[in-house]
């Protein structure tokens, strides 16, 4: 029995998610959602989302120890970071004042509203509203097995005020258009993440969850 | 290359059934939620939307069993409105699945449930659900107001002013109803959905008085809502919502095809 392991950190209903992951994984594989971080170390694959503030996820994250079993998960095994738990794995976020996460990568996550005031985009005329919730486009800027049978531009189900901003952008696996261009999904060796929820985005977000419960990890 | 604008259809359901009132009094029964759900997922719906109007506060679990059958197979956003009075409540709906509760009622009597809610679980989880109607006479400037009770009782309150606070208390988004509009098949009062969502900064559902495709086209282009709602012209297979896509399609509205 192969084990894929959803991280439970008190942030959000891991319902959705981990009915998605049962649809479609195979008869060997279990799911389980879980705050142990002995299942962590003890999964196939790891699945960590999350929604809600930055301070209270990096905050919940601490309390429970586990920092460093999440981010051992994120340099040895098929990792999949969603919404909040793509985020938090950039050095800063802006959110709340500012927080430190857990910087597996080097960049910061920023508020939609800065972004389109720096670039000098008429929200109000523009009609954007934040938070960015509904189907965006998301153009695959590299071919990955995570993207297997999506086809390019497809629409996911989004809804977030922040985005990340990624140091180096050879990282990206996606991009969205919100006002801004910004990195809507990240690929890095075992980890794929995406801001947007795969397990609320019907077909395509189905098969992005299947293509991961297949995953060895892997980039070829 | 950008968002596309949402069809949500709506499911009344009362004790555990989808039921569509027709003018408030002949309640057609339009099947089983689950049945229905997956017909509009299927269909290419971006969300749906339940809303209980059981009438005993005793059969509250029922619509909790509901969604939670419905999203063990639907996996497209899920809202619940209907009762919500009480951070419990929202918990409650969260926990069995629903992305988003609506609030109405309870926010006019409590504003700061509102706050507390968005508070606990984050803004994107809160809809608030207003449901207006005109109270300018003839050659006055628009205005309208919020009524509760489905449209019975006046609260005295300015609908766009109510929005703008709502958004400003942690809404996520707002579902503007008109009741002048509601049942009537004639379209959305444009004016009204207008009025809010360029005075509001969060996403904005029309509702309320969708008789045909053109009035849902009609929502997003003059009304300038970022989703359009409803339940009847959808129930009876009047039309599917893959007709209503096409339909805005057709008006240049970008849509998830």
């Amino acid at each position: 029995m192969s084990l894929i392991a959803v991280v439970d950190y008190g942030m959000g209903n891991l319902r959705s998610v981990s009915k998605a992951l049962e649809h479609v994984a195979s008869s060997d594989q279990k799911v389980i959602v879980t705050s142990d971080p002995a299942d962590i170390a003890a999964a196939d694959h790891v699945v960590f989302p999350g929604q809600g503030a930055a301070r209270d996820c990096m905050l919940e994250l601490k309390q429970r120890g586990l920092i460093e079993p999440v981010l051992k998960a994120a340099r040895e095994k098929p990792f999949f970071g969603i919404c909040m738990g793509m985020q938090v794995l950039l050095s800063h976020s802006k959110e709340n004042n500012g927080v430190d996460c857990m910087g597996l990568y080097k960049g910061e996550v920023r508020f939609f509203g800065t972004a389109f005031a720096e670039n000098k985009i008429d929200q109000k005329s523009e009609l954007l509203k934040i938070p960015h919730m509904g189907w965006n486009q998301v153009h695959q800027t590299q071919s990955h097995p995570m993207w297997d049978g999506v086809e390019q531009d497809r629409r996911f189900y989004f809804v977030h005020s922040y985005y990340v901003a990624p140091e180096d952008k050879s990282i990206a696996a996606g991009v969205t258009d919100f006002g801004i261009n910004f990195v809507s999904a990240i690929a890095r060796d075992n980890v794929f993440a995406t801001q947007f929820h795969p397990e609320k985005s019907a077909a395509d977000g189905l098969q992005l969850l299947e293509n991961f419960t297949r995953w060895n990890g892997k980039i070829n | 290359m950008s968002l596309a604008k949402r069809i949500i259809p709506c499911l009344d359901v009362r004790d555990g059934r989808v039921v569509k009132g027709v003018k408030f009094v002949d309640i057609r029964d339009a099947g089983d939620p689950v049945e229905v759900a997956r017909r509009y997922d299927q269909e290419g719906a971006d969300e749906i939307t339940f809303l209980d109007i059981t009438a005993s506060s005793d059969d509250r679990e029922t619509i909790v069993h509901v969604v939670e059958r419905v999203a063990n197979e639907v996996f497209i956003p899920l809202t619940v409105g209907g009762g919500i009075r009480s951070v419990a409540d929202v918990q409650r709906m969260l926990n069995a699945g629903a992305d988003k509760v609506a609030i109405n009622t309870a926010a006019v009597f409590n504003p700061e449930f509102v706050k507390e809610a968005s508070d606990r679980v984050g803004s994107q989880c809160i809809v608030v659900a207003i449901d207006a109607k005109k109270v300018s006479a003839e050659g006055e400037p628009d205005r309208w107001e919020i009524f509760t009770h489905g449209g019975r009782k006046e609260t005295g309150l300015d609908a766009v002013e109510w929005a703008k606070k709502m958004a400003d208390y942690g809404a996520g988004e707002i579902l503007v109803t008109s009741m002048d509009r509601d049942g009537t098949k004639i379209g959305f009062d444009l004016e009204l959905t207008s009025a809010i969502a360029e005075a509001v900064p969060v996403p904005v559902i029309a509702s309320g008085g969708v008789g045909n495709l053109d009035h849902l086209a009609d929502g997003i282009l003059k009304g300038k809502a970022d989703a359009v709602l409803a339940a009847s012209i959808f129930h009876f297979a009047e039309h599917t919502v893959g007709e209503a896509k096409q339909k805005m399609a057709e008006h240049g509205i970008e849509v998830r095809l």
